[in-house]
């Protein structure tokens, strides 16, 4: 993985992000737990500190603790076959472990529903063990493209959930705060695409394995100054690299697209193996996904902008879709491959891989490879399994 | 004449093969895996020289393949088991356009190219199921040999089904078959039906295009490569030694270096 100078700064700016939701309950400052694709905007506004179960998951993986965590879950009865997000979560709330020794309390849990189904039942489990109000936005999978009454159905509960939040926190929702988060919010996902858009250049000064990481903070903080200002000096430090020629994997020779999420446990290994063989992930349905997420604000529709850049993330769309995406990807940022992670958590993003990489294939002529892993869930993953199937989709794409 | 030798190791068998440069095979040797993958890959590895009449030093450049191919720090360069039972099968079969390797863990179809070059593979997960070591736990509890049980199931009256594709429920699912007195043939049978189809829809993953040939150790299973054809529709090629195509491909390209 890269070094960047920013890399300091997202340390830091992380760490206080979490000291100051663990010290909230102290300084009187409300707590939301929130799914990585709810709208945060909202909660901003209010002042309420969004903290994300699917990014402290991730976190447990990285600090390899998550195989423990799950086996916690597993033992109180968690089936194996729920998302490992769900099962370290659980086990981390359990045991109050994980780096960060347990997210801070909830005042109240909100879902999002265009990732999937599973967090309706994760968090329900939640609020009933801290008997704080859980609310849903349902986020309808667009099963035919974007369709009006998708937007009109998100606009409702939107005004739902502003009065949600009035009500809950006993005072009025503060639309010119509002509007202020959707602006940042906005920017941030703009300079997110502006940061994704470098792994066009040859060679790519960064690659998917960073952009894994210089995710946390437009998950976490997005719709704040904070990220904005990370995101300009990220943006900054990438123009300075590639006008030096800097490439993130020494002498890239072969470029190629990560689908699904990272594997997390797995990341600074996978992130060596392909740059030994000079092969760069410069673009990744996954990161790309905060990108969609950009509501415009130059408008007096503004909720029902951001109620399409809601339902936009990749993981929502129908798999024609999926396709068209991918083979415009492949084009954009001259690649020689794709490499399916097929998740055995994430059925969403898993599902209909196979059929979308033969389709692809057609179109484009670039090959595919599926891996089967679990993004945090290490027990799944076999080095030399992988490493098989890895290198010998790499010797096929040697030129 | 410069001599060239490929050494593959996989999960059940190490294979050595030395060949000259016309592709022409001196020697070639199998034998177990046993404890040490390292050791029972030199050992092959000097008995195919034994067999070739040949020293370590007549030997331009050794290729490792096969899931211990790391461990041969001495080798010219390693490449995957896919690439090089790819490339030996299209010496022996110039027309190949889709391979089935079927070895003891793992197995794979692929889609070949010109010169033996793989456009796509497909391989089983991670599970024996639809692999060598599937039928080898079977044959156990049938108390047969391999080559006894790809006869017996040829000699099948009454079509049977297994229903587990799963190595540890098949075993008790062929035992409980025993017990309520099914025959031998019809059980070897019905588990080589399962496998083969296990197989089809794994080679259906990359799309069945002719010649189509088969290698790997479950090459040799003739019931194997029968159901396949009649599932597949098409003739399967099969090389006279399928099991050492993996080591005789890595040959091929250790001249190619
Ligand atoms: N004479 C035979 N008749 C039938 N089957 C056989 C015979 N000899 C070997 N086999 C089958 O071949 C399998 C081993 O094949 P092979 O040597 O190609 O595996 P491998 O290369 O070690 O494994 P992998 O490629 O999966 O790592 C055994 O599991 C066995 O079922
Ligand atoms: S990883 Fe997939 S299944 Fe798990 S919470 Fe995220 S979207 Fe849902
Ligand atoms: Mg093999």
């Amino acid at each position: 993985m890269t070094k960047f100078r920013v890399s300091e700064t997202m340390k830091e700016m992380m760490a206080s992000y979490y000291l100051e939701a663990k010290n909230a309950a102290y300084n009187h400052v409300p707590v939301a737990w929130i799914t990585s694709g709810g709208p945060v905007e909202f909660l901003h506004a209010m002042g309420v500190i969004p903290v994300y179960p699917e990014n402290y998951a991730p976190m447990c993986s990285i600090t390899r603790v998550s195989k423990d965590l799950i086996e916690v879950s597993e033992a109180a009865g968690y089936s194996s076959d729920l998302c490992s997000y769900a099962r370290t979560d659980i086990g981390a709330d359990m045991t109050q472990g994980g780096p960060i020794l347990g997210l801070p309390k909830p005042d109240m849990l909100i879902v999002g529903t265009n990732i999937c189904h599973t967090v309706v039942k994760w968090f329900e489990v939640h609020a009933r063990k801290y008997n704080v109000p859980l609310f849903i936005i349902d986020m309808p999978y667009l099963h035919d493209g974007m369709t009006k009454e998708a937007i009109n159905y998100v606009v409702g509960q939107f005004e739902a959930f502003k009065t949600f939040l009035a009500t809950t926190l006993k005072r009025p929702f503060e639309e010119e705060k509002f509007r202020e988060a959707l602006f940042l919010a906005a920017q941030v996902s703009e300079l997110w695409e502006k940061v994704l858009a470098m792994g066009k250049k040859r060679p790519s000064p960064l690659n998917s394995f960073d952009t894994f990481i210089h995710l946390a903070p437009i998950v976490t903080l997005r719709g704040t100054q904070r990220a904005v200002d990370y995101y300009t000096q990220f943006y900054n430090e990438l123009e300075e690299l590639t006008a030096q020629g800097f490439g993130s994997v020494p002498d890239e020779k072969i470029r190629l697209l990560w689908d699904n999420l990272p594997i997390w446990y797995k990341i600074k290994y996978l992130s060596e193996f392909f740059a030994q063989h000079k092969a760069a992930f410069v673009v990744s349905t996954y990161t790309n996904s905060w990108a969609a997420i950009q509501g415009n604000i130059d408008t007096d529709h503004a909720l029902e902008e951001l109620a399409r850049a809601y339902l936009s993330p990749y993981i929502n769309r129908d798999f024609k879709y999926r396709i068209d995406y991918l083979v415009r990807l492949i084009e954009e940022f001259s690649l020689d491959g794709i490499v399916f992670h097929s998740d055995r958590s994430c059925k969403p993003y898993s599902l209909g891989q196979y059929m979308i990489k033969e389709e692809v294939t057609k179109r484009t002529g670039k090959p595919g490879l599926i891996i089967e892993a679990d993004m945090n869930d290490p027990r799944v993953f076999s080095d030399a399994q992988f490493e098989t199937r890895a290198e010998a989709f790499l010797e096929g794409l040697e030129k | 004449m410069k001599h060239f030798a490929g050494i593959d190791v996989g999960s059940l068998t190490a294979k050595a093969v030395v060949i000259d440069e016309n592709n022409r095979i001196l020697g070639s040797h199998i034998m177990p895996v046993g404890q040490d993958s390292l050791a029972a890959g030199m050992n092959a590895y000097a008995q195919a020289l034994v067999k070739a009449g040949l020293k370590k030093e007549d030997v331009a450049a050794v290729v490792s393949t096969g899931y211990s191919r790391k461990r041969f720090t001495e080798a010219t360069m390693q490449k995957t088991e896919i690439s090089c039972h790819a490339r030996g099968v299209s010496v022996v079969f110039p027309k190949v356009a889709t391979l089935i390797d079927v070895g003891g863990q793992d197995s794979k179809a692929m889609k070949i190219g010109k010169d033996g070059k793989v456009l796509d593979f497909a391989m089983n997960d991670k599970c024996a199921a639809g692999t060598g070591r599937f039928v080898d736990v079977m044959a156990h509890a049938l108390n047969l040999t391999l080559g006894g049980l790809s006869d017996a199931a040829l000699s099948f009256k009454e079509e049977l089904t297994l229903s587990s594709t799963c190595t540890v429920f098949g075993e008790s699912e062929v035992i409980s078959l025993l017990s309520q007195g099914q025959s031998v043939p019809d059980i070897s049978w019905a588990i080589i039906k399962s496998i083969a189809d296990r197989l089809v829809s794994l080679v259906k993953r990359v799309g069945i295009e002719q010649d189509i040939a088969m290698s790997g150790g479950m090459a040799k299973n003739r019931a194997l490569v029968s159901r396949l054809e009649d599932r597949i529709g098409f003739d399967i090629h099969v090389p006279g030694e399928p099991q050492i195509m993996g080591a005789f491909g890595a040959a091929v390209i250790a001249k190619g270096e």
